[in-house]
């Protein structure tokens, strides 16, 4: 008996292991086509969009996706940086036993209920006051709207990563600091943070990966437009939207399928590559510890 | 000296808001959700299946889409479960003296964790057409398990860690075999954390779009066989709310309501389980 468990354990551990593996070589066999007619530069770079004629440039798409990361994340650091520091350092315990449900809860909610928040409040938001207090005309669906939506969901996924990062910090510095008469923010501000510094931009790369392949959400209030926006007030097409948008007409041609699932193999990449960075800058933080 | 005290109040401050609004953006998103879908929210919304014409703003509901949605998910969560239990019983038992391989094998795991599931969707869809599958149930359960995999060998990963070395040592030392060990200690230690890492993988199942929009389908009627097509809550939410029709968008913001208020049941069911977890220890 436990032979067989040991079996089917070696099998689970190469499942999983080889995971990763078998998703790339699935998406890549699957993008052999295009990656044969078109070079990659001209697929990453070229702005012509147009499946019917052969055409794929997926600038517009990698363009405005990473506007709305870039939106996204901007807005969630400092609130998250922020509430972590005081969840650690200010807040009570009873504050934190308070604030961990809430934030859990806020991970918990599905990105379509997101959606539906976004076009219910943030889309009329930004078309009626913030494009005009600014400046600019916007529908409302754009790539602000988007960027807004994501920084929201990415709230809880970085400031749970953040608190932990601030958390390995030891003790004995801190004391250090407060014993040589720095007040908290001071040993906040040049203890912590600059103990932590490599950890806080590990979570943010974190972040970036999660506000990366983010579909949904963002596709709801984004507006789905094809072409490289002017301002951040008008419509974007990011490219897990793409993705999503065309699944249905895709099987009928082999080109525009295959192009789709060179979409997804570059959405893994770049997500896979910044995972790798940042979860490899934790580990190593935390075992010098 | 003045600025700095002063500079520690702003910054003081800027932190209370911060935190503030956080509580703030979660009120702000439950209760748009339930103003907008309380008054639409009915009996019949959640008691039938779609009627002839009820994309046009007729009679029906989307029980089609309930029902399939927690197929769906308990379906997932059962293939991923004979998954993810022997492995993170395996990373905590079997290969416990070899750290290097357990460290790996995690950090293989939060790399799956951070895939986007529109890229589990597409990988879906190419593995079903490998296997020769339509869109289905069957196909839907595949994926999303698949999906949630990483999500549960990491919450029950996270318990089994914590279980004290003593206590796997002492029973080995009673002679033991690694099957006992796993299962009259540690899974009977761990009990609780994993009922809450299948909760949340549950969870997350249930609320995703982006992996089951290209292999479940959608279909107004409820599925007797897991080869049929199957609707779900969030793409009944996501195809409602594209409708032109107010009475169908309507309907969608209900089916939001019934969503979120399935999530806040599981994250409180969550909240209970651990909390009276910290209690026995």
């Amino acid at each position: 008996m436990d032979n067989l468990v040991g079996w089917w354990i070696r099998l689970m551990v190469f499942l999983v292991v080889a995971l990763p593996l078998f998703i790339t070589a699935s998406l890549l066999s699957k993008s052999w086509l295009i990656l044969g007619h078109i070079s990659l530069p001209e697929l990453l770079f070229s702005s012509v969009w147009r499946p019917l004629a052969g055409e794929f440039g997926f600038w517009p798409f990698i363009i405005s996706s990473l506007w709305v990361t870039f939106i996204g994340l901007s807005l969630t650091a400092p609130v998250c940086l922020l509430s972590a520091i005081f969840l650690t350092y200010y807040g009570s315990r009873r504050l934190l036993g308070f604030m961990q449900p809430i934030i859990d809860i806020l991970a918990g909610i599905p990105s379509v209920i997101y959606g539906v928040w976004g076009i219910l409040v943030i889309v009329p938001a930004v078309g009626k006051y913030l494009a005009p207090m600014l400046g600019y005309e916007s529908p409302g669906f754009s790539i602000m709207a988007g960027g807004i939506v994501l920084s929201v969901m990415l709230i809880p996924f970085v400031l749970n990563i953040l608190i932990e990062i601030f958390r390995t910090v030891q003790h004995d510095l801190l004391d250090a600091s407060l014993s040589l008469g720095a007040s908290k923010w001071q040993t906040i501000k040049h203890v912590v943070l600059r103990k932590s510094f490599a950890g806080m931009i590990s979570a943010f790369g974190l972040g970036l990966s999660r506000a990366f392949g983010e579909t949904i959400a963002v596709l709801m209030v984004v507006g789905n437009v094809v072409g490289v926006p002017e301002n951040l007030f008008q419509p974007g097409y990011p490219l897990p939207a793409l993705i999503a948008n065309n699944y249905g007409e895709m099987l009928s041609i082999p080109m525009f399928d295959s192009a789709l699932m060179f979409a997804a193999l570059l959405l893994m990449v770049v997500v896979v590559v910044f995972n790798m960075i940042s979860r490899r800058t934790i580990i190593y933080l935390e075992s010098r510890q | 000296m003045w600025w700095r005290k002063l500079e520690e109040k702003i910054v003081y401050f800027m932190m209370l808001i911060s935190v503030a609004s956080l509580v703030a953006l979660l009120l702000a998103v439950l209760l748009s959700i339930f103003i907008k879908g309380v008054p639409y929210i009915s009996w019949e919304m959640i008691s039938q299946t779609p009627r002839g014409g009820y994309y046009f703003g007729r009679e029906g509901g989307v029980l089609n889409a309930i029902v399939g949605s927690l197929y769906l998910s308990t379906g997932a969560v059962l293939l991923s479960l004979a998954f993810s239990l022997p492995l993170s019983l395996a990373m905590n038992i079997h290969l416990r003296t070899r750290r290097k391989t357990v460290n790996r094998i995690r950090f293989v795991l939060d790399i799956l964790w951070g895939i986007p599931s529109i890229v589990y969707g597409a990988f879906g869809f190419t593995l079903m057409i490998y296997l020769g599958i339509q869109a289905s149930l069957l196909a839907g359960i595949i994926t999303v398990g698949i999906f949630i995999m990483p999500i549960m060998v990491r919450g029950m990963d996270e318990v089994m860690k914590n279980v004290p070395v003593h206590l796997i040592e002492s029973a080995f030392s009673v002679g033991s075999t690694r099957m006992e060990v796993a299962f009259r200690v540690m899974l009977r230690q761990t009990i609780p954390g994993i009922v809450t890492a299948i909760l949340l993988a549950f969870g997350r199942g249930i609320g995703d779009v982006a992996s089951v929009l290209f292999t479940t389908g959608y279909t107004d009627n409820l599925p007797t066989s897991i080869t049929q097509q199957t609707a779900t809550l969030p793409l009944a939410v996501f195809f409602q709310l594209g409708s032109p029709i107010p009475e169908v968008q309507n309907r969608a913001y209900a089916s939001a309501l019934i969503l979120t208020v399935i999530i806040l049941i599981i994250s409180i069911s969550v909240r209970m389980i651990s909390k009276k977890y910290h209690k026995i220890i």
